[in-house]
């Protein structure tokens, strides 16, 4: 009996002398991104520019990789003006983007970040023509347009730069509660300016091939203006029970009548039918 | 007398030739088991990782999932993962989070004992019928017996049914991912069932001559059907920490196979098969320390000694290709998702990489400090005595270093103190190139404790002996100067593409001391002169180092398992499916730390039951005496 108790004291003392360990070292709790309520009816480019800064340092998960040397592994683009570097970037021959501003290049290297790899960052073996930065847009990170555009104006005002991004317009506001997921965090999505944008806010690529007639969870749409005229594609969106795709499961959510503003679903019709 | 002393000679000529056995099967694990993955087909990135979504080859024709045959039938639904909100998941009062935390820690515990001590028994029993001691056959049949009621908490906790009742969607969708799957999971438990009772009760009537191997046969496929058993359960793991054969929306586009392949799930097969060794080592040596302990009779500490040296020689030979091991699972980590990579080494988990030093340190002391007084069993053991001093120095001071945060939470005022967020000289030693120059002299100056003490009951009697020595020196001193070389160069003068890079070569040092130091004793104590030794003749305070080794084991165990839960951040599934839980925040590492330590002693109670359990076929009560004078009583 007596070996046993100075056994297992000495195995318990071990075991919280480990705990202890872990009770000394700073508690830092890892939150899922909450959901945050903006209001744009009084949303100043101030806030505009915190709301940015608030995501690029948490949501974002932009300072995991983007931190000072040695311990970076990507640029440090907090010590540097943004807008003076992307204009040496936009005239690198090795720069495969289309954007013709800071705002464009800032954007189009959140959602494709390989369209410009900064020497010496790229992937191990693909000299340099491969970003390991993953794709803001996806999961999962899954920032909405809004806050892609928060960060741009966070990272050219850090610097004294113009912001050159909009603030999202107040009637996005009663968009926004409807937009936003039902859990899970980010702020409410901005109005989609252009069709492109808003296939990415509704995330249909994640169930329609865009470029290709493979299907994935719904048919591929790159030749659905040949299948469809503009009214099935607007009933498809809109009332999507009412004719389902031979072979394909009624997996369309079908609150889209309730989230898209009539711009956006027109925009996208157009964009749709001309798929041909 | 002299037949003692020749029983203790040939003892130890069988721990050596069994020592050296287990050496070799360590270094084939570390680079067979990767090459023999990588011969099947998973060699290059690109191959190894399936992109979700991806369902063909971009610019070739779209060719459909099924064969000429089964295209006839119709094409199954494709479900996506469900989305679930806070109602989805039910309120019991406490944290559904820590009730599966404890149960599916515990189901692991014991899985992983149970699965690691058939390993070594069929290793030792092969030993016992190459040498034809029968001793090697007793102790593997003891070593079974120990962990025999482990096999049935295993399941008792694997099947609380706490994860399907507290996450029922999440239970749900993995249950439609890996469909048929689950069955013949459930049809393998009875296999190995099958198998272990055969195996463990069929030792004595398969003890001798062929109808040995037909139970060594059965050992094999005993151990065949655990290791079928681990790999399926370890692709669930990884399954929710890098999806794949599902598309963008978790809805199922490949095969069973696609999705069981992830970028992970060899690294961890690989990780878990390692270490389930040398926990399972670990914790039949508390058993030998326990009964050593408890018992004044001179033959039963020796044959415990004996039982507790193979034991602890079992658990550190596992463990010292557990980092490397460790290294490529990291390193398919960050290739699969940097972000991911960094939130576990560079993020809010970088912290608990400070309590796995402690715990890996523990660990090295206590093994090294066990062959330390070991030595005093043998004769010859004076002259490598002065070495202990050396090898502790560097332990103690590696260990330091390991343990040195980088990033400190400090006060503006402490911060000017300072004159930095860095101090000049710890803040160089927190990083990794220091951490890893600390652990690859951990390493290198473990294996010289072992290979001392390998030596000290023994006098190489061939002609080329000074050379071999000199030779061995000159590969210590080499790889010590290379490791600590490249560690400050790379480390420190370059870019962080080159500090990665050189961790490998440093590795690679200290893998050729280790395989060079077996291959050159090897040849030179062949035919050696052997000293007496002891079995048994070791202090009492040795046997405590243990029990440090599996709680310092299964606490680490706890830890990472913590980590490799964490690093899917807010997820259920990485990037499918969301987990919207109360739960779904990672938890301080002090809470971790809490949680840890529940389940270790808990873990350390349903142990002692099981050695009990164990203990009680071996006793027979006294027949009663006035049943003994007639009549029943």
């Amino acid at each position: 009996m007596n070996v046993f108790f100075k056994t297992m004291g000495f195995s318990i003392g071990l075991a919280l002398i480990f705990t202890l360990v872990t009770q000394l070292l700073p508690q830092v709790e890892g939150e899922a991104p909450v959901e945050t309520k903006v209001d744009l009816s009084s949303l100043t480019m101030d806030d505009f520019v915190t709301m940015g800064e608030d995501l690029f340092m948490n949501k974002g998960t932009c300072t995991l990789c983007h931190k000072p040397p040695p311990i970076g592994r990507a640029p440090d683009i907090q010590s540097m003006d943004m807008v003076s570097t992307v204009a040496e970037r936009l005239a690198d021959e090795r720069y495969q983007g289309e954007s013709k501003d800071a705002a464009g290049y800032i954007l189009e290297s959140m959602i494709d970040p390989s369209k410009f790899v900064v020497a010496g960052w790229g992937k191990k073996g693909s000299n340099d023509t491969v970003s390991p930065m993953p794709a803001v847009d996806k999961a999962p990170i899954q920032l909405s347009v809004m806050e892609m555009d928060a960060i741009i104006a966070y990272l050219q005002a850090k610097d004294g730069n113009e912001v050159t991004v909009s603030l999202p317009s107040p009637e996005a506001a009663a968009e926004a509660a409807a937009a936003a997921p039902a859990a899970g965090g980010g702020v409410a999505l901005a109005s989609a300016a252009t069709a492109e944008e808003a296939l990415g806010k509704y995330a249909c690529s994640a169930c329609h091939a865009m470029d290709s007639e493979d299907p994935l969870v719904g048919p591929g749409l790159a030749t659905v203006g040949r299948r469809l005229s503009e009214t099935e594609i607007r009933q498809s969106i809109v009332d999507p029970a009412a004719v389902i795709a031979e072979g394909f499961p009624p997996a369309m959510p079908a609150d889209f009548a309730e989230k898209m503003t009539v711009k956006e679903l027109e925009m996208l019709v157009q964009h749709l039918a001309e798929k041909k | 007398m002299r037949s003692n002393r020749q029983q203790s000679i040939r003892r130890n000529g069988f721990s050596n030739r069994l020592g050296w056995l287990l050496s070799l099967l360590a270094v084939l694990l570390t680079f067979g088991v990767s090459s023999v993955f990588a011969d099947m087909g998973i060699g290059g990135a690109e191959q190894r990782i399936a992109p979700i979504g991806r369902v063909h080859i971009e610019g070739q024709d779209f060719i459909p999932a099924v064969d000429s045959v089964a295209s006839e039938i119709e094409e199954p639904e494709l479900i996506a993962a469900p989305r679930t909100s806070r109602k989805d998941y039910p309120n019991i009062g406490v944290s559904s989070r820590a009730v599966v935390w404890i149960l599916a820690q515990m189901h692991l515990f014991f899985g992983a004992l149970v699965l690691a001590v058939p390993l070594f028994v069929l290793a030792i029993e092969l030993v016992g019928v190459a040498t034809g001691d029968e001793r090697y056959d007793s102790m593997a049949h003891e070593f079974m017996k120990i962990s025999l009621t482990g096999f049935s908490i295993t399941a008792i906790f694997g099947g609380s049914l706490a994860l399907f009742l507290l996450y029922p969607d999440f239970m749900g969708y993995m249950m439609h991912v890996f469909g048929a799957q689950w069955l013949v999971y459930a049809a393998l438990f009875f296999l190995e069932s099958f198998f272990l009772y055969t195996y463990y009760y069929g030792w004595n009537a398969m003890r001798y001559g062929n109808m040995k191997w037909v139970h060594l046969s059965l050992g094999l496929l005993l151990n065949g059907a655990g290791m079928t058993i681990m790999v399926m359960a370890n692709s669930w793991a990884t399954f929710m920490m890098a999806p794949s054969g599902v598309n963008e929306v978790g809805a199922v586009i490949g095969n069973i196979w696609e999705v069981m392949k992830g970028p992970l799930w060899n690294p961890i097969n690989l990780h878990r098969f390692i270490a389930n060794i040398g926990f399972g080592g670990a914790v039949v040596g508390a058993y030998a320390a326990y009964k050593f302990l408890s018992t004044k009779d001179m033959e039963k500490r020796a044959h415990y000694d004996w039982m507790g040296y193979t034991s602890n020689f079992i658990a550190i030979l596992a463990f010292l290709p557990l980092p490397f091991a460790g290294y490529w699972l990291m390193a398919e980590i960050y290739a699969y998702s940097q972000q991911m990579g960094i939130t576990a080494m560079g993020g809010i988990l970088a912290w608990l990489f400070i309590v796995q030093a402690v715990l890996i340190g523990t660990i090295l002391l206590a093994g090294n400090y066990y062959l330390w007084a070991g030595m005093s069993r043998t004769e010859g053991s004076k002259r490598y005595k002065p070495f202990i001093g050396f090898i502790a120095f560097v332990l103690v001071i590696s260990f330091l270093i390991w343990v040195t945060p980088h990033t400190l939470m400090l006060s503006a005022s402490e911060i000017a103190q300072l004159g930095g967020s860095h101090h000049h000289i710890l803040g160089p030693l927190g990083i990794m190139p220091a951490k890893n120059i600390a652990v690859n002299l951990m390493l290198i100056v473990t294996f010289l404790s072992f290979q001392l003490y390998r030596r000290s009951d023994k006098v190489a009697t061939v002609s080329w002996a000074p050379i071999g020595n000199a030779l061995m020196v000159a590969i210590y001193v080499v790889a010590i100067v290379n490791i600590i070389f490249l560690g400050v160069y790379f480390g420190y003068f370059t870019n962080t593409v080159y500090k990665v890079g050189s961790s490998v070569a440093q590795v690679s040092s200290t893998l050729v001391v280790i395989i060079a130091g077996i291959v050159i004793d090897s040849l030179m104590f062949k035919n050696a002169k052997i000293l007496p030794s002891h079995w048994g003749r070791i202090p009492d305070r040795a046997q405590y180092a243990l029990f440090a080794l599996p709680i310092a084991f299964t606490w680490l165990m706890g830890l990472m398992g913590y980590v490799r839960s964490s690093v899917k951040t807010h997820w259920h599934v990485y990037t499918v499916m969301k987990d919207n839980s109360p739960d779904n925040f990672i938890p301080t590492i002090g809470y971790a730390g809490n949680m840890i330590t529940i389940v270790t002693v808990l873990f350390l109670l349903f142990v002692l039951f099981m050695f009990w359990i164990a203990s009680l076929s071996g006793t027979k009560q006294p027949k009663p005496e006035t049943v003994a004078e007639g009549g029943v009583a």
